[in-house]
């Protein structure tokens, strides 16, 4: 796994509340900078990275275990 | 990065589960960059207020199924046979219902009505009461919450023909 700035932990949120949390603090954060998300929420895995997309970030890596998932998000600028 | 699209909503409904569509879009759409605009009209109007009051009803929603928030799973996913014609005419059980559909979001990590809208003013979600809904059922400026805005058909329909999505609830 790759090395992140910050992390946030959505578990247990469902929609929208793991987007809405993750823009929330990766608003505070620098360009370029790198957001570790995790969810439980399997429609996350589709909301993460069309927000993601949309807003100009990146998702560059993703992940699945424990009944978890995990998105690195690169923030744009 | 992507120009700003814009997005127009009408809420039209205040029950709780019709509550929600509005609130989940805008804030979403809002925590997408883009330019959102819900106006809040006929039974909309109340989900303006300070302390959101909205309740189900089973007897409006043929297809709403009723589950229990507690007990093992399998009791859980029975969908309880309610005939309407019981449900409508028995006192409380719109409380019951509403009770029970609240204590399953809440279970299931949903938000609800009161964070979303918080979420949507943080986020600059303008919200705008209908004047006419207003006049019509006696609310004043301040029986709503701060930062709504006040307009009509006109204005509303000015921000939803340069919308790239425009949705009535």
């Amino acid at each position: 796994m790759m090395a992140h700035d910050d992390e946030i932990d959505c578990s247990g949120m469902n929609c929208p509340l793991p987007v809405l949390k993750t823009k929330m603090k990766i608003d505070g954060m620098a360009a370029g900078s790198t957001l570790k998300v995790i969810t439980t929420d399997p429609g996350s895995c589709q909301d993460i990275p069309a927000w993601a997309n949309r807003v100009g970030h990146e998702v560059v890596e993703t992940g699945e275990g424990d009944g978890k998932f995990w998105f690195m998000v690169k923030r744009g600028e | 990065m992507a120009e700003r699209k814009k997005m127009a909503l009408i809420a039209a409904q205040g029950s709780l589960d019709w509550a929600y569509p509005p609130f989940i879009l805008a804030s979403t759409g809002a925590a997408m960059d883009m330019d959102v605009k819900v106006f809040f009209t006929f039974y909309g109007l109340p989900l303006l207020k300070p302390k959101i009051k909205a309740k189900v009803t089973p007897a409006a929603n043929p297809a709403m199924p009723m589950k229990m928030p507690f007990g093992p799973k399998g009791f859980q996913n029975i969908d309880w046979p309610m005939p309407h014609a019981i449900t409508g005419v028995m006192p409380g059980f719109d409380t019951m219902a509403t009770g029970l559909m609240k204590k399953t979001f809440k279970k299931k990590g949903v938000a609800t009505i009161t964070e979303l809208r918080d979420m949507c003013v943080m986020l600059g979600v303008e919200l705008i009461a209908c004047q006419m809904t207003m006049d019509v059922f006696g609310f004043e400026k301040d029986d709503f919450i701060d930062g709504v805005t006040f307009g009509g058909a006109a204005a509303f329909l000015d921000f939803a023909a340069e919308a790239d999505i425009q949705m009535f609830m």
